[in-house]
């Protein structure tokens, strides 16, 4: 088989870390928008199993309570899932009536699964017909920066969602690292250092050092400062 | 098309941004002149530039005469 015809029948690639997202341009409760759309903002891509579904509707509306808040942050808000416009419409219009919550974000309808195809989000071992609880964010040069795949009937988190963008935005304007659990204000770690130079130096440095490898220090409040050491005490 | 109704009157957001073309510009212009997200800017930009009532040269939009009549009609 020649190399033309088994790249056409091999099953596209899955998107990976630090590599550029998938490529598309689909119909949207906003119209039809493509990824190149969002170049120069950061963008939260999420997939949802179905409409009228209760668990999903939850995430909606917990996904519309955080869209300002992401938005202040220049993040957007993009949904999908194989499901007709018509019926993205009729759902975002019922949960308005019915919850009082506006959805402000765009749905993008993927009859045809093009989208989820390309980014995986469908799981043929939990659902052939439905996308999972997919969650891509992609930073302002349409890279694929962090994921998060949650079985159907787990709805998602939204807290994680907007703790894991601002620890991406703030390792991305500082060199530093964020540790389990890490909440905006919390202490950050310090990268460990690469020779035996810098591990002896960075223990006299002034950070809160367990060992010369775990170090951290007190976030920096403004992105254009680095991240300072703690006070020596 | 995401700038049209039905009946041939412009969306809310169309007249937006066909109104904020009074002068050209280009999108970060725009981006200040309505309160439309960036990506929502770019596809309407598209949606006109197709259906001839923008133009766009080096990355400055402008109205053309459609534009300008159709965006006058809403405003009558």
């Amino acid at each position: 088989m020649s190399d033309l015809a088994e790249a056409a029948i091999a099953p596209p690639g899955l998107p990976r870390l630090n590599e550029p997202a998938p490529d598309f341009e689909a119909v949207t409760t906003h119209g039809t928008i493509r990824l190149s759309d969002y170049e120069g903002s950061w963008l939260v891509l999420f997939s949802h199993p179905a409409d009228f579904t209760p668990v999903c509707t939850t995430e909606f509306v917990a996904f519309a309570k955080i869209a300002g808040t992401l938005r202040e942050r220049g993040v957007e808000l993009l949904g999908l899932s194989i499901d007709s416009i018509y019926a993205h419409i009729a759902w975002v219009r019922n949960i308005e009536e019915k919850l009082g919550v506006e959805i402000t974000f765009p749905v993008i309808a993927d009859l045809d699964r093009a989208v989820a195809t390309k980014y995986g989000m469908i799981m043929p071992g939990e659902s052939k017909t439905e996308t999972s609880r997919c969650v891509f964010v992609i930073d302002p040069r349409g890279i694929v920066r962090a994921m998060i795949y949650y079985p159907l009937t787990t709805g998602r988190n939204m807290d994680e969602i907007m703790r894991l963008v601002d620890a991406l935005q703030l390792t991305d304007a500082h060199k530093l690292a964020t540790p389990a659990n890490w909440r905006p204000g919390d202490k950050v770690i310090v990268p460990a250092p690469l020779t035996l130079e810098l591990a002896q130096e960075r223990v006299a440095d002034g950070y809160e050092c367990t060992d010369w490898y775990l170090c951290r220090a007190e976030a920096p409040a403004a992105t254009s400062e680095p991240a300072q050491p703690a006070p020596a005490s | 098309m995401a700038c049209l109704n039905p009946d041939g009157t412009l969306t809310r957001s169309a007249q937006a941004v066909l109104a904020a073309l009074s002068a050209p510009a280009g999108e970060t212009e725009l981006l200040q002149r309505t309160s439309l997200p960036r990506f929502q800017i770019r596809s309407l930009l598209r949606d006109m530039t197709r259906a001839h009532l923008v133009d766009e040269a080096e990355g400055v939009y402008s109205l053309t005469d459609d534009g300008a009549d159709l965006l006058d009609t809403v405003s009558r």
